[in-house]
């Protein structure tokens, strides 16, 4: 498969601590990736670099998108190439109906304007598939949600603008049983639906169980040490990542 | 590497353009006992209204200017031109019978489309005269009254308005009250009959047009028993660059179990000084509902004041105020309680932006006699850089010991994580900003009309432009 995204590299980190130690790594279209390693590892990092959070600098290396370098580049400039990441707490940010929110967001990315009965369509199907009681369309984004609903509201906002490549950050921590489910079915309805790419940040494996994963990579300590197929999640289900931390 | 927007004059073109002073009359700069006089003649004051005029002039040069809030020193009374009469024969109640330039100008504003869409009636002052005036048949034909001062003084509501002019707000209050009672001209009279119940507002237009000129409109409300009003106030000016003053006067009387929702949009330019006074006297079981957005002016020293005399009044205040650059604006509210069981509710927001200076200013007094009186003052400041200011300054004075008063403060900024958030979905720095104040202004978009809450959020937009440094 074709290239979408290649880390080559990476050194970053926040004022004077560099996070990311050389890191490198590839994701071709379409193919679902997971990152794996213990807390502290630079895994939520990444996410934010890939992006371009300010609050990082990038010290190294070279990150290239869909054939461009974002090296550096501002976060919404990068978004709109195709790339989507779910906050592990998302914000709540009063004044913007989620509604509102994702009409806006999905109008900046296309550059056009969008007909409102079919954006309300549109929306209003894609939280049925969430199990979203539809009166959250209207209501501040995140602002009072549980933790459950600001996952949802994510994936939604992932589902509606259609990304080429999602990152998702720990999308599953702090949800039950149902709410991982459905979290779940959102994720698949993704790959039906878009063929997109996926990286799946992750310390559990509650959320991959039903997607096929093409490529397991283990971080430890700000660099990749590590890479397989799917059967390595297992392996470290069984054993942890003790044998990683060692090397 | 990161490209960032340069720092941009805002364009204020929307309210910026102006035409070319056609004005058929207007007085001297300065104000002299002769200025004085010729204004009264020019606007055929009744004798009572003349000597009024006159004692005010008395009270403007013995009283001093304040020494408290921001410096007024650029503001010099003898460069001020007090009056100006639009070149118009007189006040019309079609659009079609304004000036041209004048009604280019509230076309641009939105005002005849806001009126045919969703106003009860409209009034429109351009300098110091109301150029239109104009009120639904139907809600006329339940007693409402809506017109100019002016006639209404020579008219048959002419007692009523003798009874009640610069009642609330007298002269001798302070220096610019003083010298709005010398100088008034123009603004509106509305009296609201005992149990009429107005669905939809009515709303008066404050134009200044000319330049170094000073605007002094007199609004004149009263409710009914019973009664229910939404009267919107909005205000703009062309900017230049030598000073200009307005110093309105809005006087409000808000009879028994009625209820007024005294909403306003201002939108001064920046070289304007904003020394407004309104004031409304609640009776017993009513209620004055104030929604304020101050976002424009040089200086301003505003502070609506709610008197409840009457047992069970309420006084809410809802209000933001945007201060960017150059701006100095010390707004609040005051709010005496005079009998029992009252209540007031005050929640403010302020935003300070490239130097902006924001003063809240709050005071509530409690009477002796408010047994069971309550009170609540909120404020939330908002600073969107380092080189902006905000202060709060609330005063209590409790004198009841059975009342129950409350005061909240707080300072924030605009969190990085909340921008990044935004701009992960799509949004550049500029317009996260934006929307992130926004929010923070929604106590009071959210209790405006619609077209005024998006008229609200332009402005905001239009101020967060070049934010970015």
């Amino acid at each position: 498969m074709s290239e979408l995204l290649n880390i080559k590299g990476l050194k970053a980190g926040i004022e004077e601590k560099e996070i990311l130690h050389g890191l490198d790594l590839e994701v071709g279209e379409g193919e679902v990736h997971v990152i794996m390693g213990p807390n502290g590892a630079g895994k939520s990092t990444l996410g934010s670099v890939i992006i371009g959070d300010p609050a990082y600098e990038i010290t190294g290396g070279s990150i290239r998108f869909a054939g461009e370098d974002i090296t550096g580049e501002d976060t919404d400039k990068i978004v709109k190439k195709g790339l989507f990441l779910t906050f592990q707490n998302p914000i709540e940010v009063p004044g913007i109906t989620l509604s509102n929110f994702i009409k806006t967001a999905l109008e900046l990315h296309t550059g056009e304007r969008i007909k409102l009965w079919d954006f309300k369509k549109r929306l209003q199907e894609t939280m049925e598939v969430l199990q979203m009681d539809p009166s959250y369309a209207d209501r501040d984004l995140n602002v009072g949600f549980s933790g459950g609903e600001k996952k949802k509201a994510e994936i939604l906002q992932l589902l509606m603008l259609r990304p080429k490549l999602a990152i998702l950050d720990e999308t599953d921590s702090g949800l039950d049983v149902d709410a991982v489910r459905i979290v779940s079915k959102g994720v698949e309805e993704y790959k039906k639906q878009v063929g997109g790419a996926l990286l799946i940040i992750t310390h559990s494996t509650r959320i991959l169980e039903e997607l096929k994963v093409d490529k397991t990579h283990v971080l430890v300590n700000g660099k990749i040490v590590a890479e397989g197929d799917a059967s390595l999640i297992d392996e470290i289900n069984e054993n942890g990542f003790e044998k990683y931390l060692q090397s | 590497m990161k490209e960032k927007t340069q720092v941009e004059d805002i364009d204020r073109s929307l309210y910026d353009f102006r035409f070319e002073d056609k004005d058929a009359y207007k007085v001297e700069e300065g104000l002299t006992e002769e200025i004085v006089k010729q204004i009264s003649e020019e606007k055929n004051d009744p004798e009572w209204m003349r000597e009024f005029r006159l004692k005010s002039l008395k009270y403007y040069n013995e009283s001093d200017v304040p020494d408290w809030g921001p410096s007024i020193e650029g503001l010099d009374i003898d460069n001020i031109v007090t009056y100006v009469r639009p070149n118009t024969e007189r006040m019309h109640t079609s659009w079609e019978d304004v000036p041209e330039d004048i009604k280019e100008t509230f076309d641009r504003l939105g005002i005849p489309q806001a009126e045919r869409k969703s106003l009860a009636g409209v009034g429109a002052q351009y300098d110091s005269e109301l150029v239109y005036h104009n009120i639904k048949d139907d809600v006329a034909k339940r007693g409402v009254i809506y017109t100019d001062i002016e006639s209404a003084l020579r008219g048959e509501y002419g007692d009523m308005i003798r009874e009640h002019f610069m009642k609330a707000v007298p002269p001798t209050d302070h220096k610019f009250a003083a010298l709005h009672g010398a100088v008034w001209s123009g603004g509106s009279f509305v009296y609201v009959p005992a149990g009429v119940h107005l669905d939809i507002p009515l709303q008066s237009y404050f134009r200044l047009n000319a330049k170094g000129a000073g605007q002094f409109e007199h609004t004149l409300i009263i409710v009914g028993e019973g009664a229910y009003l939404h009267f919107i106030e909005g205000c703009s000016a062309p900017k230049y660059n030598v000073a200009n003053l307005h110093a309105g006067c809005v006087e409000l009387f808000v009879g028994k179990n009625a209820t007024l929702r005294y909403s306003t949009i201002e939108n001064w330019s920046k070289n304007m000084y904003n020394l407004n006074t309104k004031r409304a006297i609640v009776e017993e079981g009513g209620k004055i509902e104030w929604v304020s957005g101050s976002f424009g002016s040089h200086v301003s020293y505003l502070y609506p004041m709610s008197v409840l005399n009457g047992k069970g009044a309420r006084a809410e205040f809802t209000g933001v105020t945007f201060a960017g650059e150059g701006q100095d604006l010390d707004t609040g509210t005051k709010v005496v309680h005079n009998a029992e069981d009252t209540s007031s509710y005050i929640n403010t927001r302020s935003i300070s932006k490239s130097g902006g200076i924001n003063t809240f200013r709050s005071s509530v007094i409690i009477g002796k006699n408010a047994h069971r009186s309550k009170s609540a003052v909120s404020c939330e400041s908002l600073m969107v850089d380092d080189i902006s200011r905000s202060d709060t300054i609330p005063a209590m004075d409790v004198r009841c010991a059975d009342a129950d008063v409350g005061h909240e403060a707080k300072i924030g900024r605009i969190s990085d994580e909340t921008v990044f958030y935004l701009m992960s979905r799509g949004l550049s720095e500029e317009e996260a900003r934006a929307l992130i104040v926004r929010g923070f202004a929604d106590n009071v978009s959210k209790e405006l009309p619609l077209e005024y809450a998006v008229e609200m959020n332009n402005l905001i937009s239009l101020e967060m432009k070049g934010s970015i440094g």
